[in-house]
């Protein structure tokens, strides 16, 4: 028997004012640290795909977009450009171009983009492979992990894209072929399906003449008849016949004058080279391309956004000081009826402290349930909402993981508490036993 | 071993209460008498360290009470003083065991269940050890509260009409167990009542005269 358990069984023994308060308490640290978690792991998100990309350049439209839609994924293109304006972007050569990512989208599978490309890609992404090799020919894919993950993908499995982001609709005539699978980078690679430019070229002119016939075959996937999978050992060129390689493939496209891709990534040799800083604002008012910095046009994502959590948050701050008001007023009408029990207290043995801290032992005691039930709702929310979260934002959302601020929350929790707790306290500190006593 | 010299008290600062010298040695019982109103209850206060006088002494086993600071006069009521109210008050939120508990844990002693289990049996009431206080009886009751009362062995069991809540046959039984109890540990038991039933229990007695209301004026 002590104080902490005292104070316990005092909470315990009104257990609908300990269920208000708890609640109360554990709405706001919840809602606080869900806010706190998915604003976190979003410009996470938005930071790491960020890749050192100075600029993306694709069709007019909105910047916006055709950032969402290059970068994360997550929009579709704002239109496609024609190589014969682009190729001099892709030319290893270009003085102020340190790396050019050329990408052609419109095509998924099973809600996976594929994204007909170049080498350059995976240095961008710092992307390794885990299993067999890199996309060569035509029709051969390379997969990000969460891509062989959840669709279950093996090297030497096949499958037909379909038109757009949504799956089932549109199929298209050609088989693709896994030929390797990524390692997990925690970027958006692992969410893409890569293959050479040509092959979405390849698929769309022959998807026209096709797309009737294959309606029938919905999902009838190779690979799901295959029932043993061999590891295959992952064959990755050396960085330097890597970048020889995407070199070749970038010239290799730009002989192709005819067609269309939907964006090229752009990384500077140098950030500090007046021209390079120069060359969005070219492009955007000399050439029909445009051209949209990422990191401004996050920031302005983000500020939009964060005006939205920002009002929310400081709702989630309110309803935290609310518990605290409840805790308080839990607490001080509790002393009423508990008066004799707090001067039996001090008959017994205790002292004026000793009541003093009864009292606030309950209020932090109160404040470490709220907290830890916060806590529980806040990160099971997260884990229930991380699989709308990831097919929107293409990106894994973790909900087992802890944010320094949420141990400043606990803080700010235990905090709460005590102030609530305080008056009370000084209250039972105060109270007169032999009056108390005496009355009966 | 029990020794007040002068005892005055005044609730208003106006008017005094004045109560007669008390000695009373180690082991002895008394009983102190009085109508309502004659300030039974605040002289028990006083004896208990509850109250502090206007004027004059309380002398517990030795130790002047009015020279101990506020929380060393908690601690010393804790250890050494047993208190019984005519009412008996329990932590709601504790069953009866752990209110015992509490009582030992207060007065800084070890928590000690084999004592109170036994204290509890010496009693009566063994079998209540795990029930609320509010599944107790009257009677189940006010033994509960001396068995708290006696819990840490004081040197001085006081006791607030701890029988004038009770019918005839508890009054009886409390009685007993009470003057049982307190032999078993060698204290000193004074109790204030106006409960004439117990008159017959105990020889040494106290008789407080009304009180005249005085002036300080």
């Amino acid at each position: 028997m002590n104080l902490l358990k005292l104070s316990w069984k005092n909470l315990l023994y009104k257990p609908l004012n300990l269920l208000l308060s708890v609640v109360l308490f554990a709405l706001g640290v919840g809602l606080v640290s869900f806010l706190l978690n998915v604003n976190h792991q979003l410009e996470e998100n938005f930071n790491k795909n960020l890749a050192g990309i100075d600029l993306v350049i694709g069709a007019k439209g909105s910047p916006l977009q055709l950032i969402l839609c290059s970068m994360y994924h997550v929009d579709n293109p704002t239109g496609n450009i024609p190589l014969e304006s682009a190729r001099a972007f892709l030319n290893p050569k270009h003085p102020l171009i340190a790396t050019a990512v050329p990408l052609s989208l419109g095509d998924s599978y099973r809600g996976f983009r594929i994204a007909g490309t170049t080498y350059d890609i995976l240095e961008l992404y710092k992307a390794r492979l885990a299993q067999g090799r890199l996309w060569e020919k035509d029709m051969e894919v390379t997969v990000g992990a969460t891509v062989a993950g959840k669709l279950h993908l093996h090297v030497g499995d096949t499958f037909k894209s379909s038109h757009g982001l949504v799956e089932g609709f549109d199929e298209h005539e050609h088989d693709f072929r896994v030929v390797g699978i990524l390692e997990p980078t925690g970027s958006v690679i692992d969410q893409l399906i890569l293959t050479t430019t040509q092959s979405i070229w390849a698929s769309h002119e022959h998807s026209a003449v096709a797309s009737d016939s294959t309606a029938h075959e919905a999902h009838d996937h190779s690979h799901e008849h295959e029932h043993e999978h061999v590891e295959v050992a992952p064959q990755m060129p050396d960085s330097v016949s890597l970048r020889k390689a995407a070199e070749a493939q970038r010239l290799e496209l730009m002989n192709h004058s005819d067609k269309q891709i939907t964006s090229i990534l752009i990384r500077f040799r140098s950030r500090t080279n007046i021209q390079a800083l120069n060359m969005g604002r070219n492009i955007n008012e000399n050439t029909d391309l445009m051209a949209a910095s990422p990191p401004n046009e996050i920031a302005r994502l983000q500020t939009s956004m964060g005006q939205g959590a920002n009002t929310l948050r400081w709702l989630a701050w309110v309803i935290v000081v609310v518990s605290g008001l409840s805790v308080f007023i839990s607490l001080y009408s509790s002393l009423k009826e508990r008066k004799y029990e707090l001067a039996l207290v001090r008959v017994m043995g205790g002292t004026r402290s000793t009541l003093f801290l009864l009292i606030i032992l309950e209020g932090l005691l109160l404040a470490v349930l709220g907290y830890v039930a916060g806590m529980v709702v806040s990160h099971s929310g997260l884990a229930l909402v991380a699989g709308y979260l990831e097919k929107s934002y293409r990106y894994a959302f973790t909900s087992l993981k802890f944010l320094p601020e949420e141990g400043w929350l606990f803080l700010g929790s235990l905090a709460v508490g005590f102030v609530a707790a305080l008056l009370p306290a000084w209250q039972a500190r105060n109270t007169d036993i032999s009056e108390t006593l005496a009355k009966g | 071993m029990l020794q007040t010299k002068d005892l005055t008290y005044s609730y208003d600062g106006k008017h005094l209460l004045h109560f007669p010298d008390i000695t009373c040695q180690k082991g002895e019982h008394w009983l102190i008498l009085g109508q309502s109103g004659c300030g039974k209850t605040t002289l028990l206060h006083l004896l208990g360290g509850l109250l502090t006088p206007t004027a004059g002494t309380v002398t517990v086993a030795g130790t002047a009470l009015e020279r101990l600071s506020a929380s060393q006069l908690d601690h010393f009521r804790g250890q050494h003083i047993g208190i019984i109210f005519q009412v008996p008050h329990f932590i709601r939120s504790l069953n009866v065991g752990e209110n015992l508990a509490l009582a030992q844990h207060l007065a800084g002693l070890p928590v000690n269940y084999d004592r109170i289990q036994s204290l509890l049996d010496r009693l009566g009431i063994g079998h209540k050890t795990n029930r609320p206080p509010e599944a107790l009886s009257q009677g189940e009751r006010q033994r509960a509260a001396i068995a708290r009362a006696l819990v840490n062995k004081p040197a001085l069991i006081l006791a607030d009409e701890p029988t004038s809540a009770l019918d005839d046959v508890n009054a009886d039984e409390v009685a007993k167990l009470l003057e049982e109890t307190a032999a078993d540990v060698n204290a000193t038991l004074l109790i204030v009542t106006h409960d004439s039933r117990l008159k017959s229990h105990f020889s040494k007695k106290i008789e407080l005269e009304p009180q005249q209301v005085q002036s300080t004026l």
